[in-house]
């Protein structure tokens, strides 16, 4: 969830009224792991933040899924879908940790 | 759990008003899976010309009801998925969903408590789960939820939250605050949730309840931020943001 340190403002910008949760894109996570992975962890490259992935911060309003980190709002994962492919740029984490109990 | 989140085409059975912009959808699945109080089902629908719209609607009825499963919707002026829901879908209807989808907000009796429920407008519905599980399986686990909506006529599960009260032996607590208008000798809360308000709630539940946060963005957004502020640990203090929209009104 968000952290304080954040110092968010109502009036800051739209984006932040825009905003969903990680969990929210469940489902196009699921596509791309075939698994439920919001009660997995990611870390960022940026802070060092441990974060459920559940958590993140998700901007779905552009075209894809921006993915950012609760604590310092860094870009954590990038996904766009074309018809052909789903594409995820992931170079704003160090790992990923998926557990097995919810494959299958 | 399926493998795959395959979108299965769901018949809706039945349409339920539940204030004058909300309603309830019953949806029976040919492939129904038991979900955990909490996730959600993504609904697609597929213009003739094979424009795509796609939404997150939470379960609202309880995992113990099996083969089927019941989503509540505001009607949002312009809205593109929900006005189809309100205005077009009739009893009958064939509609294409998946899930249930996201572990991460999600209550299971086994988890226990005490348990924070913080909600505005439409998100109340994953919240509204958790209490219909806890209910079904008879749980006991200490329970305080904070509703709040814009006037008494816009309480979605009004009845049915007062029952649940009713019903339970003193360990389920309901406050409601009401933003715009009151009813005359009205006795709950009449102002947006703030961190008075909700120092007051989460006192009696101690320093660390299970906490679950829906409704509009900026409402969550602001609830989470005063949680965390009058010191509960922000790894408890789960949010489900709906976006823009919901039973609060942006800004003023
Ligand atoms: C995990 C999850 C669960 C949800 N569960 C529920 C639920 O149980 N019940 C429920 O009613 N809703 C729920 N929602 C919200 C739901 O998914 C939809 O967002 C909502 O129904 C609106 O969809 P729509 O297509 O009708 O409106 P949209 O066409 O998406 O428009 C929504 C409203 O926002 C305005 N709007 C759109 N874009 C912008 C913008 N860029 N800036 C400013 N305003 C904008 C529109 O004018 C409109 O009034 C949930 C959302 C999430 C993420
Ligand atoms: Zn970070």
């Amino acid at each position: 969830m968000a952290e304080v340190q954040r110092g968010f403002d109502e009036d800051e910008s739209l984006d932040h009224a825009l905003m969903v949760d990680g969990n929210a894109v469940a489902g196009l996570l699921y596509e791309i792991f075939a698994m439920e992975v919001t009660t997995g962890e990611a870390e960022c490259v940026s802070c060092g933040k441990r974060a459920e992935i559940g958590s993140l911060l998700a901007f779905t309003q552009a075209p894809g899924v921006v993915l950012r980190c609760p604590r310092c709002e860094n870009i954590v994962m990038r996904i766009v879908q074309t018809a052909e492919a789903i594409y995820l740029d992931a170079r704003g984490v160090t790992y990923l940790r998926l557990d097995n109990l919810s494959r299958g | 759990m399926e493998r795959t989140l395959a979108w299965q085409i769901a018949t809706v059975t039945a349409i339920r008003p539940e204030t004058a912009r909300v309603k309830s959808f019953t949806l029976t699945l040919p492939n129904w899976v038991e979900q955990r109080a909490g996730q959600h089902y993504d609904v697609r629908l597929t213009a003739p010309d094979g424009y795509q719209a796609q939404r997150s609607y939470s379960v609202a009825s309880e995992p113990e009801r099996r083969g089927e499963i019941e989503l509540t919707v505001e009607r949002l002026e312009d809205g593109e998925v929900s006005t189809y829901m309100h205005d077009v879908l009739v009893v009958g209807d064939q509609i294409e969903v998946r899930g249930p989808i996201g572990g991460y907000f999600v209550w299971q009796a086994h988890l226990g408590g005490p348990l924070l429920l913080v909600a505005g407008g439409s998100g109340i519905v994953p919240l509204m789960a958790m209490l219909r599980h806890r209910a079904a399986i008879g749980s006991d686990v200490r329970t305080r939820l904070l509703f709040s909506s814009r006037t008494i006529s816009d309480v979605i599960y009004s009845d049915e939250l007062s029952r649940l009260t009713a019903e339970d032996n003193g360990k389920l607590e309901i406050f409601h605050t009401l933003t715009r208008a009151q009813p005359p000798s009205w006795s709950g809360y009449s102002r947006r949730i703030d961190r008075q308000m909700l120092t007051e709630v989460v006192a009696p539940l101690g320093p660390a309840p299970k906490t679950y946060v829906c409704g509009p963005t900026l409402l969550v957004e602001s609830v989470a931020n005063n949680l965390v502020q009058i010191g509960l640990d922000p790894a408890h203090v789960k949010t489900e943001r709906f976006g823009p929209t919901g039973g609060v009104p942006r800004g003023g």
